[in-house]
């Protein structure tokens, strides 16, 4: 039965046996060809999430839903539209690329396709290291050989566990046009990262996180909203008691006992009004001595986030 | 039924035993060649006529049920403990392979590599001895059941093993004493009363008795019984297995 959900989950909790909480009562849901970034710091439950949606940790509560399948009772139908890329880089050392990858498609139930490998491993800059066995490729290229393994059985929901930790700015960058692609094909992709930027780069929506709670999730675009507002502040020469009615219109504020305006503006907007601004304080005679621009970013956000829950 | 699965887990495996051919052929054949030296041709010369048959002769089976024993379950153990170990665990568990076929892949690869090494060891042996095989049907069917059940404790002792140290531990310190123990070598007829009841717990004599059946028509216990047993230790084997993927046992946490 399919629904508008790629990923569903309700009420998802998670105690390890050492009596962890890992996991506190989950709500989300991914939407169907969204790209999905979650944020925390580590040991947040990020990987504990991914791992009870793909069968790696057993849920102590609640319910999982891949495509509208429960990822427990009907597992097959489940995991066959998930690709998991982990964490952590576990290849085999002795088989070539070609072979694990195809291993995989193997392993998911699908019919050998020797043309859509070939393209995979093309896709992934692969191709010339195809016959190369697995340990004698670098650390970027083996993550590359587990994203191969992972989309081998041409998934519709994509988990990439910090596809760009200990990778270097080229790879990232080519990391994120893979991404890319595979959305415009239509795959649900859903990261974890530590990289703020790589959020704001790639992510449709942005959930946050921490102690085993989600804390925030939102638009990207929403955020960038909040993230898009700057703050112009002008430090004054003379005390200004109150705004002159000639300004009231720009909805400046008065701060540090009025030797402090401050001017909120959309950054990327066509026209900030910072020009306006200025000739209406001249004409009024308003003068400051300086001046200087502040910008709140996702990271301050999240860490903002990240602290008040502590 | 996920077949590509099965076929993608077995042939990986297969694979694998050509990768070590050194270690899981041709050193159990060796060591086998050199039982046969020690015991057939410098102790046998002794004995002479085990029930009926020349000593030689009388202890091929046991041999072939000690490296069957031993190989198929340090194979079937290393194969489910290395990804384990390893962390590429992770596919398999994500997969959409139920339990049953992980454990047709598994134990079928080792089971296959199991019965090949006893028919290699048995090729080997006809070079020492002259050997008639009454009931050769018998025999390829105890082998098979053999293989397959050991294949499976391997399964569960890689599963259980967390370490290497624990994974060599059951071999050697539980199956290896019960095969040499298990009537390998002797008749169990040959031991005193009381040991004989004691050799009665001990599994293996089952296995070992039914076998030697097969080739030579005589056996320490009832062929039936020997039959029966196989499969309750089969059966045994499967129940485990299937209480550790329903629980998820040292496989999810
Ligand atoms: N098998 C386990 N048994 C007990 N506790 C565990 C187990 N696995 C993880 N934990 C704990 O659960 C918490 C969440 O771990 P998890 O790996 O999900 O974090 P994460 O958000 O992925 O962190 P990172 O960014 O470091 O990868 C951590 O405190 C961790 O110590
Ligand atoms: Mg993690």
């Amino acid at each position: 039965m399919p629904t508008a959900a790629a990923i569903s989950i309700s009420g998802l909790y998670k105690t390890y046996d050492n009596g962890f909480e890992a996991l506190k009562s989950i709500d989300l849901e991914i939407r169907k060809g969204e790209i999905f970034a979650l944020l925390g710091p580590n040991g947040a439950g990020k990987t504990t999430l991914i791992g009870t949606v793909c069968g790696l940790v057993q849920p102590s509560g609640g319910t999982i839903l891949a495509d509208g399948h429960n990822v427990i009772t009907e597992f097959r139908a489940a995991r066959y539209k998930i690709g998991l890329v982990p964490q952590e880089l576990t290849t085999e050392n002795f088989e070539s690329v070609w072979a694990t990858v195809s291993f995989s498609r193997g392993l998911f139930g699908r019919s050998p396709n020797p043309a859509y490998i070939e393209q995979l491993l093309k896709d992934l800059s692969l191709w010339d290291k195809k016959d190369n066995k697995l340990m004698t490729l670098s650390g970027g290229m083996k993550r590359r050989v587990l994203i191969a393994k992972a989309l081998s059985h041409e998934p519709d929901i994509l988990f990439l566990d910090e596809p760009t930790a200990g990778v270097d700015v080229e790879l990232r960058r080519d990391m994120w046009q893979v991404v890319r692609r595979l959305k415009e094909k239509g795959v649900t992709v859903i990261l974890t990262t530590h990289y703020i930027d790589e959020a704001e780069e790639m992510a449709d929506r942005v959930g946050v996180i921490n102690k085993g709670e989600i804390v925030l999730v939102e638009e990207k675009d929403e955020l960038m909203r909040k993230l898009g507002r700057k703050q112009l502040l002008l430090q004054l020469q003379d005390k200004l008691e109150e705004i002159p009615d000639t300004l009231k219109e720009r909805g400046l504020e008065l701060a540090s006992d009025g030797y402090e305006l401050i001017f909120t503006y959309d950054a990327q907007a066509e026209r900030t009004g910072i020009a306006g601004l200025l000739e209406d304080l001249n004409a009024a005679g308003i003068r400051f001595k300086d001046l200087k621009t502040a910008q709140s970013s996702l990271e301050e956000i999240f860490v903002n986030l990240v602290r008040e829950q502590q | 039924m996920n077949f590509h699965a099965i076929r993608a887990i077995y042939f990986y495996e297969m694979a694998r035993t050509f990768r070590t051919l050194m270690q899981s052929v041709i050193s159990p054949v060796i060591s086998t060649a050199l039982y046969f030296v020690v015991f057939g041709a410098a102790i046998g010369s002794r004995i002479e006529q085990v029930d009926g048959v020349s000593y030689g002769a009388f202890i091929v089976p046991g041999l072939m049920m000690l490296s069957l024993l031993t190989q198929s379950i340090s194979n079937a153990a290393f194969g489910i403990y290395f990804p384990k170990f390893v962390g590429t665990i992770y596919e398999a568990m994500s997969a959409p392979v139920s339990y049953v076929e992980l454990v047709i892949a598994y134990v079928g690869a080792a089971a296959t590599k199991a019965t090949a090494l006893g028919l290699i060891i048995l090729a080997t042996a006809t070079m020492f001895v002259d050997l008639e095989i009454q009931h050769p049907f018998v025999m390829l069917g105890f082998l098979v059941m053999t293989s397959i059940t050991f294949s499976l404790v391997g399964f569960i002792i890689g599963i259980w093993a967390d370490n290497f140290e624990k994974l060599q531990l059951v071999p050697l310190l539980i199956v290896t004493p019960l095969a040499f123990l298990g009537g390998s070598f002797y008749s169990i007829s040959m031991l005193p009363p009381f040991w004989q009841t004691v050799t009665l717990f001990n599994p293996v004599v089952y296995l070992i008795s039914g076998f030697r059946w097969a080739f030579y028509g005589v056996s320490d216990v009832p062929v039936i019984v020997s039959f029966g047993m196989t499969l309750v230790f089969l059966m045994a084997g499967l129940l485990i297995v299937r209480w550790i993927f329903k629980t998820g046992y040292r496989l999810k946490s």
